[in-house]
């Protein structure tokens, strides 16, 4: 199986992102923001955290204009799967692969810990390895995770049962809680949580191992 | 020539940088200041020729992010 790990100039979990997806079996290489295709035959993208161009403009505004992310969304509009992290959720966003935006931390402060998700769904790929309701402990830092979108899109989202976490206790001032979301499909999540960063003992914790370890038995059954 | 594009997050979207700014200037004193919007001014110096309408599309497709931002656009 075949993940692909997109690096912009800023980006600064490519390598973390990496790591776990080899940990958890997959076959790994690295895409530079200027490379306009993915290599052949892969099964998943992820979109890492950081500060792609800086957060110039708007986070993740000008990372969703590069050439790698055009051939992202049109592997997410085949039906591929895609997991974007922190600045990588906002790049997801940006491109419109997902709904809504990340705005500014309500309490305008970089928030680096780690927090109690709840898990708002197990029917995804990559939130089977869990039961709906657990509890998990991922790690934030962000200071744009105040994820923002209108009513009838946040109504749609929960009515379709495509929030994946919940903040247990919301830091942000993200609406409904929200910490990240599937698309319709289900095949792509975009989270603001490292999930990568909970992926070995020497993190601290494990509880993002699941992601990364159900995706990876889904994936290969396909 | 020139244009002048103003961006600024749509009503009913929290502003807290807006929000601080207002705090603070009422702790300066300024006590009539009943609420501060924060935006972006974007100057763009353009080929003659260029049209309003080319502002429309680059601020669809990057200068604003028409989820939570509107935008006007000044030709000068």
């Amino acid at each position: 199986m075949k993940a692909a790990v997109v690096v912009f100039p800023g980006s600064n979990c490519d390598r973390d992102l990496a790591v776990a997806f080899e940990q958890a079996g997959f076959d790994v290489s690295m895409v530079w923001h200027k490379d306009s295709a993915l290599p052949e035959g892969v099964d998943i993208v992820g979109v890492p955290g950081g500060f792609s161009y800086g957060d110039y403009l708007r986070c993740g505004a000008i990372a969703a204009q590069s050439p790698i992310c055009k051939a992202v969304v049109e592997h997410a509009n085949r039906g591929g799967y895609a997991l974007g992290v922190c600045n990588g959720f906002q790049v997801l966003t940006e491109t419109g692969v997902l709904p809504g935006a990340l705005l500014r931390n309500a309490g305008l402060k970089y928030i680096c810990r780690t927090v109690d998700l709840k898990v708002a769904t197990s029917d995804s790929v990559f939130t089977e390895g869990y039961n709906a309701g657990d509890v998990i402990g991922i790690p934030i830092a962000h200071h744009d995770g105040n994820y923002f979108a209108d009513a009838d899109t946040v109504a749609q989202l929960q009515d379709q049962d495509r929030v994946a976490f919940t903040y247990a206790d919301n830091p942000n001032g993200s609406i409904a809680d929200i910490a990240g979301i599937l698309s319709e499909n289900r095949k792509v999540l975009g989270m603001m949580p490292h999930p990568e960063r909970a992926a070995d003992e020497g993190h601290g914790g494990t509880d993002g191992v699941a992601v990364f370890r159900a995706l990876m038995g889904i994936v290969a059954t396909a | 020539m020139k244009a002048r594009v103003h961006v600024m997050l749509k009503n009913g979207v929290l502003d807290p940088q807006g929000e601080a700014v207002r705090h603070a200037l009422g702790a300066m004193g300024f006590d009539k200041v009943e609420g501060v919007r924060q935006g972006k001014v974007i100057d763009l110096t353009l080929a003659e020729g260029s049209s309003e309408a080319d502002v429309t599309d680059m601020c669809e497709k990057l200068l604003a992010n028409t989820v939570i931002e509107s935008y006007s656009i000044e030709m000068l």
